[in-house]
């Protein structure tokens, strides 16, 4: 089973490299974007059957490694 | 005194952390991250570099090391801790010390020369140090500390900021922030003070013909508080 995973920026925390993607787009005529936030996708695979199992395991993962929470939210996709 | 600087690989300030610790009268043991004990130490340092590459957030997968339990252990019981760089970055990711260091503002690599104004001396590291001032070397991509309100507000009610960028009079401002970190916070302890995190590399300071000496002050004042 594979399992997907979200890691992106909490609101309000400055995010640099997605303000410069953002600068760059502007610059190539895309002139209607108002923000870019840039994130992280991770597909883990697992020997595990259970999807509700497999779930709380990744969520343990995403607390203890995949995210900072201090700066970070998680999403399971 | 006993000194250890635990090496990761992607470490690269480790042998200059050695010489550094050995001149001033420390003896030194490298101590490899797959290892699980440590040896006698009265220190212990993680050093500057790129550990595991800076894979996933830096200091992340060295903060889940070996070796790394036997380090919280060592600071949990109050043994003096000291991240320097990454090390910082190590600190923070194991939860030992508050926060965390981000990309910099600016998207930019800095390597330069800057001052830090020492905030608190009620501590191993900066007690009895002569000078209020010092002019250290940062290195850095993710210098910029960034903390929740809450824990901001907990580390200014326990004296826990160590060191903040300012020029060399002094003034702490915008201008003299090269990396955008809250409140231009270049360094900060644990609630006991016995674990020091800090951008700047007091290693590299310590050869008036090649840098400058504030860095010698740093290790001859530590080494003398811990005599």
């Amino acid at each position: 089973m594979k399992i997907k995973v979200l890691v992106t920026l909490k609101k309000g925390v400055l995010d640099p490299q997605g303000k410069a993607i953002q600068q760059t787009l502007s610059g190539m005529n895309f002139s209607n974007i108002q923000e870019v936030r840039q994130g992280k996708f991770f597909e883990i695979s697992t020997d595990e059957k259970d999807e509700a199992k497999a779930k709380s395991q990744v969520e343990e993962m995403c607390k203890k490694l995949l995210a900072n929470l201090v700066i970070e939210d998680y999403k399971i996709i | 005194m006993n000194s250890s600087v635990i090496v990761f690989p992607g470490s690269n300030c480790d042998r200059d952390m050695d010489v550094a610790l050995n001149k001033f009268g420390f003896k030194n043991k490298m101590v490899w991250h797959e290892d699980y004990s440590l040896p006698k130490s009265d220190l212990i340092v993680l050093p500057g570099g790129f550990s595991y590459g800076d894979y996933l957030r830096c200091g992340s997968i060295a903060s889940k090391s070996k070796i790394i339990k036997s380090v919280i252990d060592f600071a949990k019981s109050g043994g003096l801790v000291l991240g320097i760089c990454n090390g910082f970055q190590i600190l923070t990711e194991t939860n030992i010390l508050p926060g965390i260091l981000q990309q910099n503002k600016y998207l930019n690599f800095i390597c330069k020369n800057i001052y830090v104004k020492i905030k608190d001396k009620k501590n191993k590291y900066f007690k009895n140090i002569e000078k209020d001032i010092l002019e250290l070397h940062i290195a850095h991509n993710e210098g910029n500390f960034f903390c929740t309100n809450e824990e901001l507000k907990s580390l200014e009610d326990n004296d826990q900021i160590a060191i903040t960028y300012c020029n060399s009079e002094g003034l702490e401002n915008e201008e003299n922030n090269p990396n955008g970190a809250i409140k231009n916070i270049a360094g900060i302890f644990n609630k006991n003070k016995n674990v020091l995190g800090m951008m700047p590399h007091p290693e590299r300071m310590i050869d008036k013909y090649l840098s400058g000496e504030d860095g010698s002050l740093f290790f001859e004042n530590l080494i003398r508080n811990l005599k």
